[in-house]
């Protein structure tokens, strides 16, 4: 069971929790001009690292509001939790 | 005769059977990955294609990854054409491959049911019926009572949380001993030629400009003319060296078994909507399977919420369940792909072939994958039913969503 720190109400289970995959994959800018490729980029590729991620959660059984973490994906510790917008931190 | 003599009785436990290789300092070819795909696909371009100059390199044990932790099911009664194309080649291989490999498998055709319990999953199960029996897979609809006969423990009474509407059945379908198939291609491939090399691990991709002309590994660089990846949830690892990214997440796969019972189930149950398939295996344990944990993952175990979900989903579904005891749970890391479907083919670097995306479904594939993907190498074009399986389809669109077939898990 990962234990899962909200921004907003704090460390809670992870089942209290819906999963977004990679974060800060932004919308393209200029829709009309992306060609193929970088749609399928878009669309269907994400990084898939074994190490940090960061990640979107969104706290379905408590705030309803998406955020960023900062999880390994062998230890599954989380070094960081943050709002959208915000930049990635560093792990230490 | 007593009970335990008519007791299906697996085979006594093998001697070696191959000899531990080397890494020499080039080969014709250099899989990546001695898990079923690896090592049928090693067999296949030894035995169909006389390429014999072959290394099958492994970063832990041979078929300690996903070969050892796959709940053994095998089917081919997926919807798309595409699909039928791979998995039922796949089936009909298994269907000979105890003669092929001289080598017992314990292949059991006890079929396999996937429940419906909505309208939903109704409609769905019936149309895949259909496309089935379009594309020469054998499957057939069976109406409640039906599903009854063909498993008399399960719970049909329509007072529970997602009764039981019907289910579609294919015959043919069954499972396999996991160990044995994996062994069985080892054995035979050595027996061709093939080094079998473990404690090997990937760490990098050697190329050429645009050519990829080896692999770099733990036990120092190895030349060869075409590298075949076949490392499942480990895909996009090996691939990152090279900057070749892959449509691909890696999530960590439950599974468990019971303590030995006694035979109560000769077929295999999926249910999607309620999330947990099960089989008895040849020994008795209940081998038990539930969906992919919530988020990407490497740690080889999975969350405690999956399992018990999956149980509760079990036990609601066999009541008779609930006496029995987990005996011990595992995760395996598997490799999902957008559409559910997997990636075989080329890439954009010539002499590299990659071979992922199975997810939660690969073990079924074995024999046909190893047959397509061997093909496809030696032939450096992708094999007629591998074409439709390119990594190219995401750029395309032409996807093939596997998602309602796929099952549970995805």
């Amino acid at each position: 069971m990962l234990r899962i720190p909200c921004p907003w109400c704090g460390l809670r289970d992870e089942t209290e929790f819906s999963y977004g995959g990679q974060a800060h994959v932004a919308y393209p800018a200029e829709p009309s001009t992306v060609d193929d490729d970088a749609w399928a980029t878009y669309l269907f590729y994400r990084d898939n690292p074994k190490g940090w991620f960061a990640e979107r959660w969104m706290h379905r059984a408590g705030c309803q509001r998406w955020f960023n973490v900062v999880r390994h994906t062998v230890t599954y510790e989380i070094a960081a939790s943050y709002p959208p917008g915000a930049s990635r931190p560093e792990p230490a | 005769m007593s009970e335990w003599q008519v007791t299906p009785r697996l085979p006594e436990h093998p001697d070696v059977l191959w000899a531990e290789a080397e890494p020499k300092a080039s080969y014709d070819v250099v899989i990546v990955g001695a898990g079923g795909h690896g090592l049928a696909t090693a067999y296949y371009l030894a035995k169909n294609h006389g390429i014999t100059n072959v290394a099958v390199v492994e970063r832990g044990w041979l078929a300690g990854g996903n070969m050892a932790r796959n709940t053994t099911i095998i089917r081919s009664n997926y919807l798309w054409d595409e699909s039928a194309g791979i998995y039922e080649h796949a089936l009909k291989l298994w269907e000979g491959l105890e003669a092929d490999l001289d080598c017992e498998v314990a292949f059991s055709q006890r079929g396999v049911l996937n429940l419906a319990h909505s309208l939903g999953d109704v409609r769905e199960g019936r149309r895949r019926v259909n496309a089935n029996q379009l594309n020469g897979v054998d499957a057939q609809w069976l109406t409640p009572d039906e599903v009854q006969k063909v498993a008399p423990i399960l719970n049909i009474s329509t007072d529970v949380r997602y009764p039981v509407l019907g289910g579609t059945f294919q015959p043919r379908a069954g499972i396999a001993k996991h160990d044995w198939v994996a062994w069985g291609y080892a054995r035979a491939a050595h027996a061709l030629g093939v080094d079998l090399i473990q404690g090997c691990e990937v760490t990098g991709v050697l190329r050429d400009g645009d050519r990829v002309v080896g692999v770099d590994t733990v036990r120092g660089p190895i030349r060869a003319g075409r590298v075949a990846l076949a490392a499942a949830g480990h895909s996009s690892v090996v691939t990152s060296s090279l900057g070749l990214r892959l449509p691909l997440q890696s999530f960590p796969l439950q599974a468990l078994v019971s303590e030995l019972l006694e035979q109560v189930l000769d077929t295999v149950v999926m249910s999607n909507a309620v999330h947990v398939y099960v089989s008895q295996a040849h020994k008795g344990e209940l081998v038990m399977g539930a969906g992919i944990d919530g988020y990407v993952g490497y740690g080889q175990r999975g969350s405690f919420p999956v399992i018990e979900h999956q149980m509760a989903a079990a036990i609601e579904l066999f009541p008779i369940f609930a006496r029995a005891h987990v005996l011990r749970t595992w995760g395996g890391i598997v490799d999902v792909s957008p559409d559910a479907s997997p990636i075989v083919g080329l890439t954009p670097y010539a002499g590299l072939y990659v071979n992922c995306g199975w997810g939660t479904g690969g073990f079924k594939a074995t024999p046909g994958i190893g047959w397509v993907f061997a093909d496809t190498i030696a032939n450096d074009r992708p094999h007629p039913l591998a074409e439709p399986f390119s990594l190219a389809r995401f750029d395309s669109g032409a996807l093939i969503d596997e998602h309602g077939a796929a099952a549970v898990a995805h």
